[in-house]
């Protein structure tokens, strides 16, 4: 089924959603939001594409399988980790750095961590749409 | 230096996993990354049990948290030992794989899923708290849910769901006495657990959480009335998944059991003592009987497990450092015992395409070899001198004898006997007796009336060398046919070596083994190390 209406809102939803997405990602620093929802609120946007255009094209789209996204999430979490074993700090510790960006705060190793988060949940959420859709 | 190798068997697994993922496509590079993985995880391991061993029990607080408020990683003795054993046995799964699993199974993320179960498992070796101790063993359940299933053989299905509801029954009366012991005691970390509940101001509601972790526990590890599941599940998946298996996570239940007991609830062995002496009994006594009855490869070796974790419950039962010091030596030796001798019931599949016992046969005469391979282990298994096996019964009936438990220990002596009985029989069906269907011996009838196993009714005549594969889609067919297992066979030539070597030279062993009965024998120590004084 191909719908005129839903897919010409799709190609300007997508760029919306997946800049909210960051900026939920990014608020979730400091305020309600992060990795978590940011993430979920991208793979809705790229489901959202599939849907009104076929699984084909959005895998295109997106350029990697949504499976590469999950293990290179997984290993940007697991470096935001590691940092703090550089400076002789338990595994885990938060970082901070002084540069402070307007409407973010201080970077840290936090954020990076839920930029991992972030990843994980839009790989993990498109291989199972993807998937299902496919069937 | 010391805080990252405490965190080594975490990240180590958890990085293969996911470079694993990010290499699906490239099967090649996916087996070096994950033997390399596995290869760094047995060195940290090893270096852990020395840095252990030197200079005492080893603490860091993940994100500069301090305990009780954030998550502790502890090592003492008896967790490093542990991560160093499933080190080694993660190190010759993976070698064994490089011939012994299928591309379809390999394809389909073996390597990943692998790795996450050994992060699973080292985790709640590691962990010092009892919340996260829960979310290591989902971590490894999950994982080994994905391992038995994987393939989707018709078995295999059975066996998973069998396995996954009892584990999730488990985990929930876990994640039950985890709630009890939070409401009552009002804190999760084990260090802190043991403080306030060993100065008694917590009533008897924190032993009802006991209980309850005993059941968990013993449902994890097979215990006597709680085993059933065991048996039914891990003869179903391909040999090298159901080595981990066998070899890695029941143990894991073993663990939580003694580390609960002999940290927390100290004080109520006065009643858990001759509870878990009788568990202890009935597991070891079922289990061998269970395993007699029994006419295949795995199931017979499944059935074992469960007598074998009679032995070190009732270790933990005795509760005297000879008896602790018993246990950690049969852990030890138990997991690379039965890693082996899963492996080769794979090896032997690979030779005669079968594991059922009657359809083997002829080995000792083809292959002399992998009937020496198998006689290592299993004579290990019953505890023959001078392999592993005898020293580890050996220090467990004599501490049976000196505390005067002479039913149990006769028990324990009569499982032994039974074993040999056991293993015997599979020396008899498939090594020593003609290969079925050869010349003059008298054809068994195709398995029609063997209760579980997968074949379809039109199941083959069991043909001599190399019958055709009907158990189910074996894709193992095609790796059979190429007849290439040398990594098979090293991985466990390893193993038997281990266990000659431990057998030979149990001194070393044995002295750690006492040390690590000291330590858990003085549940201070490991307070004082993750709770300063002061704090």
């Amino acid at each position: 089924m191909h719908s005129l209406i839903l897919s010409t809102a799709a190609r300007y939803l997508l760029p919306l959603l997946l800049v909210f997405s960051i900026f939920l990602l990014v608020r979730g620093h400091n305020e309600p939001g992060g990795g978590f929802v940011g993430g979920l609120t991208a793979a809705a946007a790229f489901a959202l594409f599939a849907i009104a255009y076929s699984v084909d094209q959005t895998r295109h789209l997106i350029g990697v399988h949504p499976r590469t996204l999950l293990g290179t999430g997984l290993l940007v979490a697991l470096a935001a980790g590691c940092l703090s074993l550089l400076c002789g700090l338990p595994f885990m510790t938060g970082l901070w750095s002084n540069l402070a960006l307007p409407s973010v705060g201080k970077l840290g190793t936090p954020l990076l961590f839920d930029v991992g988060v972030y990843l994980v949940v839009v790989g993990t959420v498109l291989m199972i749409v993807f998937e299902l859709a496919e069937e | 230096m010391k805080s990252i190798l405490l965190v080594l068997p975490l990240l180590v697994p958890l990085s293969t996993a996911a470079v694993c993922l990010v290499l699906w496509t490239r099967p090649w590079l996916q087996r070096a990354v994950s033997l390399l993985g596995t290869v760094t995880l047995l060195l940290a391991g090893v270096s852990l049990v020395s840095l252990v061993a030197s200079e005492g029990i080893q603490v860091i607080q993940l994100g500069n948290w301090q305990a009780p408020v954030g998550i502790t990683i502890v090592a003492d003795l008896f967790g490093a030992i542990m991560v160093a054993v499933s080190g080694l046995v993660a190190f010759s799964v993976v070698l064994y794989s490089m011939q012994g699993i299928d591309r379809v199974r390999e394809s389909f993320g073996f390597h990943s899923l692998l790795h996450v179960l050994f992060l699973g498992v080292n985790g709640s070796f590691l962990t010092g708290d009892v919340f996260n101790l829960y979310v290591w063993f989902e971590t490894m359940l999950i994982a080994s849910f994905v391992l038995v299933a994987l393939g989707g053989e018709k078995a295999q299905l059975e066996g998973a769901i069998k396995y996954a509801t009892l584990n999730l029954v488990s985990s929930a009366i876990f994640l039950a006495a985890a709630g009890v012991l939070y409401g009552t005691v009002g804190t999760l970390n084990m260090a802190d657990l043991a403080q306030r509940i060993g100065s008694g101001e917590v009533g008897g509601v924190a032993s009802v959480a006991g209980a309850m972790l005993l059941v968990s526990f013993g449902l994890k590890a097979g215990l006597f009335p709680l085993f059933f599941w065991l048996p039914a599940s891990y003869h179903t998946p391909p040999a090298v998944i159901s080595a981990v298996m066998a070899g890695l996570l029941t143990k894991v239940g073993v663990y939580a059991l003694v580390r609960v007991v002999s940290l927390l609830f100290v004080r109520d062995l006065a009643y858990l003592q001759p509870l878990l002496l009788v568990v202890a009994g009935l597991t070891m006594v079922t289990g061998v009987l269970g395993a007699a009855a029994q006419g295949e490869f795995r199931r017979v070796l499944s059935f074992h497990i469960i007598s074998q974790i009679g032995y070190m419950i009732l270790g933990l039962a005795l509760f005297t450092p000879l008896a602790l010091a018993g246990m950690v030596f049969y852990l030890v030796h138990h997991i690379i015992v039965k890693t082996n001798l899963f492996l080769i019931a794979g090896i032997a599949h690979r030779v005669c395409g079968s594991y059922r016992l009657e359809q083997l046969g002829g080995i000792y005469r083809s292959r002399l070899w992998l009937a020496l391979l198998f006689l290592v282990p299993a004579m290990s298994l019953a505890g023959i001198p001078p392999l592993s096996g005898f020293w580890a019964k050996l220090a467990l009936v004599r501490a049976g004898l000196e505390t005067e438990h002479y039913l149990v220990t006769a028990a324990a002596l009569a499982v032994g006997l039974l074993t040999l009985f056991s293993m015997t029989k599979i020396w008899n069906e498939a090594f020593w007796k003609r290969a079925p269907g050869s010349s003059e011996t008298q054809t068994p009838p195709p398995s029609a009336s063997q209760p579980p196993a997968s074949q379809p009714p039109t199941s083959q005549p069991p043909t001599s060398q190399l019958p055709s594969p009907a158990a189910g889609l074996d894709s193992d067919a095609t790796l059979r046919a190429t007849g290439n297992m040398g990594w098979m066979v090293a991985a466990s030539l390893l193993l038997a070596l281990l266990t000659v070597g431990i057998g030979f030279f149990a001194e070393p062993l044995f002295a750690l083994a006492n040390e690590t009965a000291a330590q858990l024998l003085n549940p201070a120590e490991y307070i004082e190390a993750v709770l300063p004084k002061g704090a």
